[in-house]
Order: C-alpha cells, then structure tokens, then sequence
C-alpha cells in the first residue's frame, strides 16, 4: 500500500546542502508491521515525516493505495492525513487546555463528524484503552502512560490504516512504556493496522516483524528484502 | 470542519486561558465604551444646542450693523470701514413690514446697576415689549417693558431672578428704584428662572427700555433687530424685504448682515456634527491601540501555541481551516468585548445622567453600529498576520518545538 521510489530529501542549513534522504526504494505492505531504526541523524525520522505527508520529498515519488501523493496540494494531502494516517509521538503532544475526550476527539473533530456521533466514538475509543474514567481530566492531571494512551485513542478514533509511532516509548517508564508497546501491537494484531515505529531501541525495533536499519540517509539493512 | 466548530474551538481556547482573554476583553471593551459614550455624548450636545435654538422660536431673523462679507468685492469695500448706525428708526421701519411679526430692537452692554447699597456689574439689555414674545419669556412677577414708542424711555426696568436675589435678597424688588449707570429705572418685573438661552443667562440680565440704553451707555447704533417672520415659508422673502427697507433707509447702501435662524442652526448643526465625528474617530484610535493589543497577544499565543498548531495539521487540519480558526478566535474575542463595551457605555450612560440629569443623552444608532463594526473589522484584521503566521508553520519544525 505504501510505495517510496527514489525518495531523496535534502536540507539546506547555510550553504550547505545535507542529503537527508537518499535513494529510498521501500514497499509496506497493508497490514505489515515494521521498524524503522537507526542512530540520531539517520533520516528515519525524516522518512516518517514524508510517509505521513507532513513532509515533501525531494526527488521520487511516493504512491499510497495506489495513488500518487507525491505532487497532492495542502489541503488534498491533510484530507489523506485525516482519513488514513494515525501519529503517535515521543512527546504525546496532546493539547494541554483540552480534556482527555476533547484530544481525542480533534481528528473526528477535523474531519467534520458530528458531535454526537464524535462523544460516541470517543467513548468506546477511550474505554478501549482503559481510559473510561479519565476521559474528562487534562493532560497535566494524567501519568505519561495515561496521555501517551489518549494519544492512542486520539490517533485510532478516524480509524486510519496506518499508524506511524515516532518513539511512542520513549518519554515513559519501562513498565508503562511496555503496557503502551503492547495496546500498539493490539491494534495491529486485531485490526490488520499497518504500524511503523521509529525507535533507536534496539529492543523495540526487534518486536518488529520486519526490521528497517538506516545509517547516513540510506536504508542500510531490511530484513525482509534480505531474506527474500 | 463544521461550520459549527469553529466558534466552538475558539470559545474553548479563550475560555481556557482567561487571563489572556479578559486582558484583550478589557482593552476592546474600553475602546467601544469610549466610542459609543463619546459620540453619544456629542451628539447630545447637538440636540441641546438644536433645542435651544428651537426655543427662540422657529421664524427668527437677526440684523446686525455691518455687512459681512467672506469673500469677493462687496459696496462695504469703497463705503470704507464703518457702517452706517442701525437705528430704532430702521426697526420702526422694518416693523412696519407686513411679512414680519414681531420687531425688536435691541442693545446689549454692561453697567453697574445698584440698590441700598449694593452694587453689581451685570450685562444690559436695552429693547422693546416685542423681545419678550419674540424670546418667549415669561415674567416670575409684576410686568414686562410696556408696548408704546420706541424712541421713549419710560424709565422702567425689569430684572432677571439672581440680580433680584443679590440686590434685594428677601426684601420686595418690584415698584423699587434701581440705579442703573448714572439713570434710575423703577423695576416693574422680575423674569422667571427657567429662562436660559444661548449665549445669555436671563437670570442675570437687567432689560430697560431700548432708548434709554442707548443713552445710558452712549451708543448711536443698536446692537441688533430682532424680527419673526409671519410664517417659515415667509423667512426668505422677509429677509430680503428687511434688506430692501434698510437699502433704501441707508442711502443705498447694503450695510446690515441678516442671518435666520435657520442658517445659524445649519451651521452649528453642522460644527456639532463635526465635533462628534472628531471624538468619536478620536475614540475610534483606541479601538485600534486594543486591536494591536489583539494581535501582540495573538502573535504570542500563536508562538507558544507552535506546537498543538504542528499537532492540528499533523491530524489532518489544512492551512485555511487553521488561518480561520485563529480569525474566528481574534473577532470573536473582538465582537465579545464589544458587546461589553456596549454594556459598559450603558453603565456610564446612567452614571452621566445622575449627575447631569438635564442632558438629553441620546444613543446615536450609527454610533453603536459603527463601533461593532470596527470592533469586528479590527479583529478580523489585526487576527489576520498571527492567522497567517500560524497557517504558514511547517508541520515538522511545528512538531518539534517545545
């Protein structure tokens, strides 16, 4: 469903030009589970920027369910993000005035749902991720596991395709950052999702079925095309 | 998006950060309150000045000595500088004037007037019986000028209400002899309070008769003549009449100003409107210094706010639904803390007629309009560089900045 053809991604920092991204070739497949690693400065980051089209590659071509993306204009590339990329982040980046509900809600929010089929969806979202009974605090009143969770619920309530985590673990705890690895791979186990994780943790990127290493903007090791 | 959500979201930032919201409240509320008070309040002193005039009656001519001229070459030019005396005689004249009612001379001037040994200057006011139909008076007491010669001093006078309280104090004034400069005059009425009009405060004048003002204060030339016309369709061809009379008494020569009333009402109408324009743009500039106040706090907000605007386009929000967001919460705060204004100027409105309660104090509906307007329009466009700047974030950076 994803397919990235020569993707180059270059940077100008002064006058220099830093080559972010060279020659990606990458094919996900609908329901894959992959892991992008590498150490800082890789472009496994950047390459998550570009496969949830909060970024514009370079050069090559980027087709999403066998569409092409690549050229798509703000507003046709923000209806794609709404309607099939969750994003979960390192630093949760829930919107501290709002309620647990009310972040969740934002996606369907965007997308024009009506309110009472939002408080509805949220709900079950909320329940599902064993947040029934937070669902009206603010972030500042909830443990990092808890807002990294209605950080979950907030990126499955449009119930998208794929699911980008950019070190979802890495701002928590051993044990709540497991408990949050685990509702991930729930999801992908249960409702066919396609998830991405960005992590430099080997240990996380080694649950992965598929395993992407990246060194220098290349990708250096995959091995599921290694294998094959 | 919904239509529907937009104020929604608005209202929910604002209500969540009401420190920032009630500072940007306050600065817009003061600048509408001041519009709409300021303007409220010039054109209350319109009415009252158009009242005022209203109640000298509605016909009026004035003719002055003089003619005066603001621009090209007039007969006053080669006559040279002074004119020629306007006199009872040329009131007598112009009375005779079918198209008139009333005609009254008049001189004004100031002397000291005492009794039993007290002693004030006052302003004099020399003139006929018509004066007080032509001004409406009415007497508190005894009678006013008697009708009869103009030309005749018939040594009378009649007093405005504080000249009889300071000279007389409890004592009874009518029937006494007053000293009026180096005359005597024996005071015959006594001029009701309520009597104020422009430029002249009855309750303190002395009225004699015109002839023996003119005497008293050696004058050749009254100040002025009165008249009213018969009817307000008359006022024209009456002033042309009155022109044509003293034309032909002055050998000729065009030398008198006539002014109705009419045109001098036009006139203020037109100064006082003016005036209200003034101070209501004058108001207007502080509903420009809250509008900056506006965009300042905005700008602020929208750099503190870099990275839920990074998260709102990371969910799917394009760059106009967040350009719009951002408008709808500046002219929302705009149109609140206009509408608090407005009860502001509501407040200050009772408050002003406490103390002054005889201010007609009226609400000019262009005013209130207006204000809302521009209180809008200021948000919506003092909103429009922080929208702009948060619609323009790059998602990326946005995301990462903390």
């Amino acid at each position: 469903m994803i397919k990235l053809r020569q993707i180059e991604r270059n940077f100008e920092v002064g006058d220099q030009i830093v080559r972010a991204l060279q020659q990606i070739d990458l094919d996900i497949g609908e329901g894959e589970y992959l892991s992008l690693m590498g150490p800082s400065g890789s472009g496994k980051s950047t390459l998550m920027h570009i496969v949830g089209l909060l970024d514009h590659p370079s050069a090559g071509t980027y087709e999403l369910d066998g569409r092409d993306v690549t050229g798509l204009d703000d507003a046709a590339q923000a209806e794609v993000r709404r309607s099939k990329i969750g994003f979960v982040f390192q630093f949760f980046h829930l919107v501290p005035y709002l309620t647990a509900a009310e972040n969740a809600e934002l996606p369907l929010v965007l997308s024009g749902v009506d309110p009472a089929e939002r408080r509805a969806r949220v709900a079950e979202g909320l329940a599902a991720l064993g947040l029934a009974d937070r669902s009206e605090h603010r972030p500042d009143q909830l443990s990092g596991g808890q807002r990294q969770r209605v950080a979950i619920a907030r990126a499955m309530v449009a119930s998208p395709s794929v699911l980008l985590a950019d070190e979802p673990t890495g701002n928590l705890d051993r044990s709540s950052g497991s408990e949050v690895i685990h509702l991930i791979e729930d999801l992908h186990t249960n409702r066919g999702l396609t998830l991405v994780v960005v992590t430099h943790d080997p240990e996380m990127g080694g649950r992965a079925k598929r395993q992407i290493h990246m060194i220098d903007g290349r990708i250096h090791e995959d091995n599921a095309r290694d294998s094959a | 998006m919904n239509f529907s959500d937009f104020p929604r979201m608005a209202a929910r930032v604002l209500v969540r950060h009401p420190a920032r919201s009630s500072l940007m409240l306050l600065a817009m509320s003061i600048g509408v309150a001041a519009v709409v008070v300021l303007t409220s309040l010039g054109e209350s002193a319109r009415r009252y000045v158009s009242d005022e005039f209203a109640s000298l009656g509605t016909h009026l001519i004035m003719v002055s000595p003089g003619r005066t001229e603001t621009s090209g070459v007039g007969p006053s030019m080669f006559a040279g500088d002074t004119p020629r005396d306007l006199t009872i005689a040329d009131a007598s004249a112009v009375a005779r004037s079918p198209l008139l009612g009333d005609v009254a001379p008049m001189v004004m001037g100031q002397a000291n007037v005492s009794w039993g040994g007290r002693e004030r200057e006052v302003p004099l006011i020399g003139t006929t019986a018509a004066l007080r139909r032509i001004r409406h008076w009415t007497l508190a007491q005894g009678r006013f000028l008697p009708e009869g010669d103009p030309e005749r001093d018939s040594g009378v006078c009649v007093i405005g209400a504080k000249v009889r309280q300071e000279l007389f104090g409890p004592r009874r004034a009518l029937g006494e002899w007053l000293k009026v400069g180096d005359r005597r005059c024996r005071v015959t009425g006594i001029l009701a309070e309520e009597g104020r009009s422009i430029g002249l405060d009855v309750e303190e004048v002395v009225i004699l008769p015109v002839a023996g003002v003119l005497a008293l204060l050696n004058r050749p030339s009254l100040s002025r003549i009165m008249a009213n016309a018969r009817s307000h369709e008359l006022m024209d061809r009456a002033s042309d009449e009155i022109r044509a009379i003293l034309k032909e008494r002055h050998q000729r020569e065009e030398d008198v100003t006539i002014v109705t009333q009419d045109a001098l009402l036009a006139t203020f109408d037109r100064i006082l409107l003016a005036l209200t324009y003034t101070v209501g743009g004058i108001a207007g500039i502080s509903l420009l210094v809250a509008g900056i106040l506006i965009m300042n706090v905005m700008l602020v907000s929208v750099s503190q706010r870099t990275s839920e605007i990074g998260l709102l386009k990371a969910l799917g929000a394009p760059r106009d639904e967040i350009l719009r967001l951002f408008l709808v919460e500046a002219t929302g705060l705009s149109l609140a803390g206009a509408f608090l204004g407005l009860l502001l100027g509501i407040l200050s409105r009772l408050a002003i007629l406490r103390l002054y309660p005889v201010l007609p104090l009226t609400w000019p509906i262009w005013a209130i309009l207006a204000a809302l307007l521009t209180a809008f329009l200021v948000g919506l466009g003092f909103g429009v560089i922080p929208a702009r700047r948060a619609a323009a974030l790059d998602p990326v950076a946005a995301l990462s900045h903390h």
